[in-house]
């Protein structure tokens, strides 16, 4: 069957799409809680502050998670998935646990995006991943984190230098 | 910079809908680099996607529950004290994979302006009055066979700044996942015959004719209810899975 097409997200997610909680898969402080945040850029460089991003993630031991409670987080457990909006600078956070597996998944929509955006964001070891040595040189390093800001900072270039590597996968 | 007429970005539409007709190739996903969407300009990537070997937790998506998701968010109608203005009706229809079978308990999540196009949101400055009974968002999780349905009123068209009187189609934002994160799709749902589809730069960013057609539902008056609301349908279809998905979560 042919899919359904995608299109934009739109301005107007605001009321919708966020939710309590919905970029704390642990809440703040929790033991192991580390930050995984960053800024989406346009091709001018400039912030794009109408974007959402979701993360989809192992837990600590590398395992995938199949438990409901995302939207209505009890403070307790782990789901391993949630969702952001980037704040007037462009800038979006999550607070979760260092995932076992070698990367955060990560979906990227925005007014102005016909479509949704895959990514992966590297944990900054795992810079000998086979599908990163497979990427062109230049280009590896935007899908690595960096440590800093209490985590791992990961920015996401819509366009242009530095543009982020996205995703498509066999059968999409 | 002042703003392009209507007549302007209609003649860019129709560039690229020439050019597409031309090249024989057919593309069912919107364009990311589509002019005549001004905000895409600077927000599309320029480079191809890098075609990537699914790895575990990418061949499996979240679950969400009843603990998620209220059975009242279905319905938009009942958030308030009162009735919202406008026409009411059912929208309703199957999410199914790639390959024809149902995705089951999975989210949708849906948000819509209201009966004069107006969003309950700040950056929305369309002149059009609010309705105190009517929010625009709603969510519901797929059955057993991968049925959704919500109840709601007919969104209105409203304008926009893409450029001198620009209006969008009548919408609703749809929001699914499937059973793999491969799979998550962000669309909207449009109206039968809507004069501004030829107009609209969103809609009209799917190239191939048959392919804008896929989001438009189907007036469909086995779902009319007497007295009460007509009923919409509209079926929505998710890329393939890499994984053969578990027994429990599909069912053919
Ligand atoms: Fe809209």
């Amino acid at each position: 069957m042919i899919p359904t097409p995608g299109q934009t997200v739109g301005p107007f997610f605001g009321y919708a799409l966020p939710f309590d909680d919905d970029n704390r898969l642990v809440p703040l402080g929790a033991p192991g809680a580390v930050r995984l945040g960053g800024r989406v850029l346009d091709g001018d460089g400039d912030p794009v502050p109408d974007a959402v991003l979701e993360l989809w993630q192992t837990d600590p031991e590398g395992r995938v998670v199949q438990q409901p409670g995302s939207l209505l987080r009890e403070g307790y457990g782990f789901t391993g998935w949630g969702r952001t909006s980037t704040d007037r600078e462009g800038r979006w956070s999550f607070t979760t646990v260092r995932p076992g597996s070698s990367f955060f998944a990560i979906t990227v929509l925005a007014r102005g995006l016909l479509h949704r955006l895959f990514t992966r964001a590297y944990l900054p070891d795992a810079a000998d991943d086979a599908f990163l040595l497979a990427l062109p040189a230049d280009r590896r390093s935007t899908l690595l984190t960096t440590e800093g800001e209490g985590g791992y900072v990961f920015d996401v270039r819509l366009q242009g230098d530095g543009e982020t590597v996205f995703l498509t996968f066999p059968r999409g | 910079m002042t703003a392009l007429t209507q007549a302007e970005v209609s003649d860019e539409i129709a560039a690229l809908a020439d050019s597409y007709a031309a090249d024989g190739v057919v593309e069912t996903q919107p364009r990311l680099d589509y002019a005549p969407y001004r905000s895409s300009l600077l927000r599309h990537p320029t480079k191809a996607p890098v075609q990537a070997d699914p790895e575990e937790l990418e061949v499996w998506a979240p679950v969400f529950g009843e603990r998620d998701v209220d059975p009242l968010e279905a319905d938009l109608t009942i958030q308030h004290a009162g009735e919202p203005i406008g026409e009411r009706m059912v929208v309703t229809g199957r999410v199914l994979d790639g390959d024809g079978r149902p995705v089951r308990r999975q989210l949708v999540e849906v948000w819509q302006a209201n009966a004069g196009g107006r969003y309950v949101h700040q950056r929305d400055q369309h002149p059009a009055p609010l309705d105190p009974n009517f929010t625009g968002m709603g969510r519901c999780l797929t059955d057993a066979d991968g049925w959704y349905r919500f109840t709601t009123i007919k969104p209105g068209p409203y304008p926009w700044r893409n450029h001198r009187n620009a209006w969008r189609p009548a919408h609703i934002h749809f929001s699914l996942f499937g059973t793999e994160f491969t799979q998550r799709l962000i669309t909207q749902m449009y109206f039968p015959g809507d004069p501004l589809f030829g107009l609209d730069p969103i809609y009209q960013s799917i190239l191939d004719p048959a392919a804008r057609e896929r989001l438009v539902a189907t007036y469909d008056h086995d779902l009319t209810v007497p007295e009460w609301s007509t009923g919409y349908r509209w079926d929505i279809v998710l890329t393939g899975t890499h994984r053969t998905p578990l027994e429990d979560e599909v069912e053919s």
